[in-house]
């Protein structure tokens, strides 16, 4: 380990943790608003009651994916800086317009939406939690547009003197194809999360037959969201695929562990022997199908690692520029084998539930419940299959990580931190998950309580808070 | 003006306000266990700045994203030189955010003590640490030809830093103090009172020395003016909550943080980073900038959007505009 390693593991640690709790912010706050809206256009208070309790759940994750992503800002400058002098100009930009155009907005009108269901007119109050929706998807196109830059570098131009990348085409770096690609991708897979969230929630009070009135909407909202959201991830997976293919065509020879150029290239879905796949023996192959990921036609050219290689070392110089093939073959087939198993339990849960049925097996609500952790696995894994699939570079073509490195930073300082950061970040989770489990099993609060809390604007100057810390 | 002189002001102002605003919210969390007597006086506290606080942190990571993207170098050079104090700050605020949200979820007496001792922490860690960051920042650091940091840690713990520390820690209690005196109904709101001037006078002597101290190594005309009203600043809060006039003392302290934070800026200028070691190394807001092309683009958002942002966030402060009692307090 030196001290490259480590500041690797850290942002890998910091950044996959961060995004357990992105998806789900993405993915409730919108799934909040529209449980909202229903009640105050059907009238139902059914509907305030799941707003209420999927508010709180909401809110005790929000918390979280909060105060990590502070963390993600400081780390550019701290184990990154020369990465961020060599981009800044570039990637810069996009952080701070994510803050000016996204984040104020989240922040802000979330306190209000917590504290003001008794100080504001209740249509007010309902648009504080759509603006709430609308700033974290504002927030990830910002954000997957600075990672689009490192993947495909687009709207820039080198300046030998200055050593670094500079800004020519600021609506390129936000329209980079990768954006455009990865953004659907996300906040599909965000909805996917969010919507099977709801799912293993209402499974436990489906399984105890418990305020069925306030469930079974949310349950039909929660299937239809992991329905819309798990095919949309996929459609948009494999544009995203396509999109990689032409800018990063080692990523994809990687995905498959492809070595060699082929027509009419197979999909392995399992493969065993040697752990990097160049010996190995397919178990299960799908004729074609990379071809058709990559490229959009079953006999189409998919090129291999090792003649890429060559050609990049003709561009770049001599070096190694393949991945490290074992983790971007697995983990490229367990984003999309955790994704599919979520779509597919969405689908048997929709099945087993439609016209109010309720399904008696004993073991089918507790598989569900456990089942919410296959979309979080296939977050996590799409992340570091796209970033552990750019390596050896940081900035594709431009950069390698290995230069990004804060030179002034010591390998004791990175060490401390990043068991710092390990140890809060462990004892947070144990809490966050305790918290989120005994709200989720509490259930909504009863409709008196309900009403008295979203009572609107009081003239009475000594009531209570409908909301307090 | 220039754009790298547009952007020094922009990144000062947005420090700025981040330490007016997010300085009543560590003052808060500093007070919690010297002015709440029992839990419910302690949710009064802690309510008066639940609906804001959030939106009061966002000027910290606008002023961060910002710094990445008008000065590269200024951003690379300051975060990864003063890594340890930054990862502490990281630390509190960590600890901090969750404990809000978390703190009356549970119902033990232990849960709520050990969130209020995260609350306390996660404000002193920062309420001093950001001192010593702005105070190293304005002494300078020695920094090599490549602009990068070549002390060790305990060089950033020196003692203009150490005092520029104790300057920001006891002035955002005190302006936390007012804060409470402006916001809260019944018997605290005398004990915040009675404790505001106090805080005030501890301040004072300080702030007054760290202030001179800057001023004569570093300060310039301008840095001597502010200075000079910042610390009359100071002394009519001190003045104004004896006379019981909370609202107008919260309003100088406001000023005090705000003009310190001003002058700390102006000793800085023209350099974003000094470097101690040889002044050829040294940061300025011209060698640290972004090119023309990114800093005319962002000019264009933040004139669009800085506005609005001030005044929505002003909305919400008149949202929540009520004191807040032990009556308001609903039962856990």
């Amino acid at each position: 380990m030196d001290v490259l390693d480590l500041a690797r593991l850290q942002f890998g640690v910091t950044t996959v943790y961060h995004f357990l709790f992105v998806p789900v912010t993405i993915g409730l706050s919108l799934l909040v608003a529209i449980l909202q809206t229903l009640w105050r256009t059907t009238g139902k208070n059914s509907y305030l009651r799941a707003t209420k309790f999927w508010g709180k759940l909401f809110l005790i994750n929000l918390a979280m994916g909060l105060v990590t992503g502070i963390v993600q800002e400081f780390q550019f400058g701290m184990n990154w800086s020369d990465y961020s002098r060599f981009v800044g100009d570039i990637f810069g930009a996009p952080l701070a317009f994510e803050a000016l155009l996204a984040f104020f907005v989240e922040s802000t009108f979330i306190g209000i939406w917590i504290f003001g269901w008794d100080k504001l007119k209740p249509s007010i109050h309902l648009a504080c939690i759509w603006l709430v929706a609308f700033g974290t998807m504002a927030s990830a196109y910002f954000i997957l547009a600075a990672n689009a830059f490192m993947q495909n570098p687009v709207g820039y131009q080198i300046n030998e003197t200055a050593g670094r990348a500079e800004l020519t085409d600021f609506g390129a770096v936000l329209t980079n194809p990768v954006v455009l690609a990865a953004f659907p991708h996300t906040i599909f897979a965000s909805w996917m999360t969010a919507g099977v969230v709801v799912i293993a929630v209402s499974a436990y009070h489906f399984k105890h037959e418990r305020d069925l009135d306030v469930h079974r909407p949310a349950m039909r909202l929660g299937v239809l969201t992991t329905l819309v959201g798990g095919v949309g991830t996929a459609i948009s997976g494999d544009a995203l695929s396509k999109v990689m293919t032409s800018t990063q065509p080692m990523k994809m020879a990687a995905a498959e562990a492809l070595y060699e150029t082929t027509d009419n290239a197979p999909f392995s879905v399992l493969t065993i022997g040697s752990l990097d796949g160049r010996t190995g023996t397919p178990v299960v192959e799908i004729p074609g199908l990379l071809s058709y990921l990559a490229t959009g036609g079953f006999g189409g050219q998919v090129h291999g690692i090792d003649d890429l290689n060559a050609d990049y070392q003709a561009l770049y110089g001599a070096g190694d520029y393949a991945p490290y093939i074992p983790l971007t073959y697995w983990s490229f087939r367990l984003m999309i084998g955790f994704g599919m198993l979520a779509l597919a339990m969405a689908a048997i849960v929709w099945w087993s539930t439609r016209h109010g049925r309720l399904p008696s097996r004993r073991w089918f609500w507790p598989t569900v419940m456990w089942m919410a952790v296959t979309p979080f696995l296939a977050n996590s894994f799409g992340w570091i299959f796209t970033e552990m699939g750019r390596q050896p570079w940081v900035v594709f073509s431009l950069f390698s990580t290995e230069a990004g490195i804060s030179p002034s930073v010591g390998m004791r300082t990175v060490a401390l931190s990043l068991a710092g950061f390990t140890l809060v970040y462990a004892v947070l989770i144990v809490i966050a998950l305790k918290l989120f489990f005994k709200f989720a099993k509490a259930g909504p609060p009863s409709e008196e309580d309900a009403l008295a809390s979203a009572s609107g604007p009081s003239d009475d100057p000594d009531k209570p808070m409908a909301f307090a810390y | 003006m220039e754009l790298t002189t547009i952007w020094f002001l922009a990144i000062a102002l947005l420090f700025t306000g981040y330490f007016i605003l997010e300085g009543f919210d560590f003052g808060v969390g500093i007070l919690l266990p010297v002015l709440g007597r029992d839990d419910r006086e302690r949710r009064v506290m802690i309510n008066t700045i639940g609906p804001l606080w959030d939106g009061n942190e966002v000027w910290v990571l606008t002023a961060g994203g910002a710094m990445f993207a008008a000065f590269p170098h200024w951003y690379a050079s300051l975060f990864s030189g003063f890594y340890l104090l930054l990862f502490v700050i990281l630390l509190g605020l960590i600890v901090r955010g969750v404990a809000f949200e978390y703190r009356g979820k549970g119902t033990t007496d232990r849960w709520r003590r050990g969130w209020d001792a995260c609350l306390f922490g996660g404000s002193v860690l920062p309420a001093f640490f950001w001192g010593v960051v702005v105070a190293n920042m304005v002494r300078g650091v020695p920094l090599d030809d490549g602009f990068d940091y070549t002390g060790t840690v305990w060089q950033l713990l020196n003692g203009y830093a150490l005092l520029g520390g104790l300057t920001t820690l006891l002035l955002f209690t005190a302006h936390g103090a007012f804060f409470l005196h402006l916001k809260t109904a019944g018997d605290i709101r005398e004990r915040a009172r009675a404790l505001g001037w106090k805080l005030a006078a501890l301040t004072a002597a300080p702030a007054a020395a760290f202030l001179i101290w800057t001023q004569a190594a570093h300060g310039d005309a301008l840095s001597a003016i502010l200075i000079t009203l910042c610390v009359l600043s100071l002394i009519g809060a001190l003045v104004l909550d004896l006379l019981g006039r909370g609202a107008l003392a919260f309003a100088c302290t406001a000023g005090t943080v705000a003009l310190a934070s001003a002058a700390l800026f102006a000793a800085l200028w023209p350099n974003v980073l000094p470097s101690t070691s040889d002044p050829m190394n040294s940061l300025t807001h011209a060698n640290a900038a972004a090119t023309d092309k990114t800093l005319g683009i962002m000019t264009w958002a933040a004139i669009v959007f800085l506005p609005v942002i001030l005044l929505y966030q002003a909305w919400t402060y008149w949202v929540f505009r009520k004191r807040v009692s032990v009556n308001h307090i609903p039962v856990a």
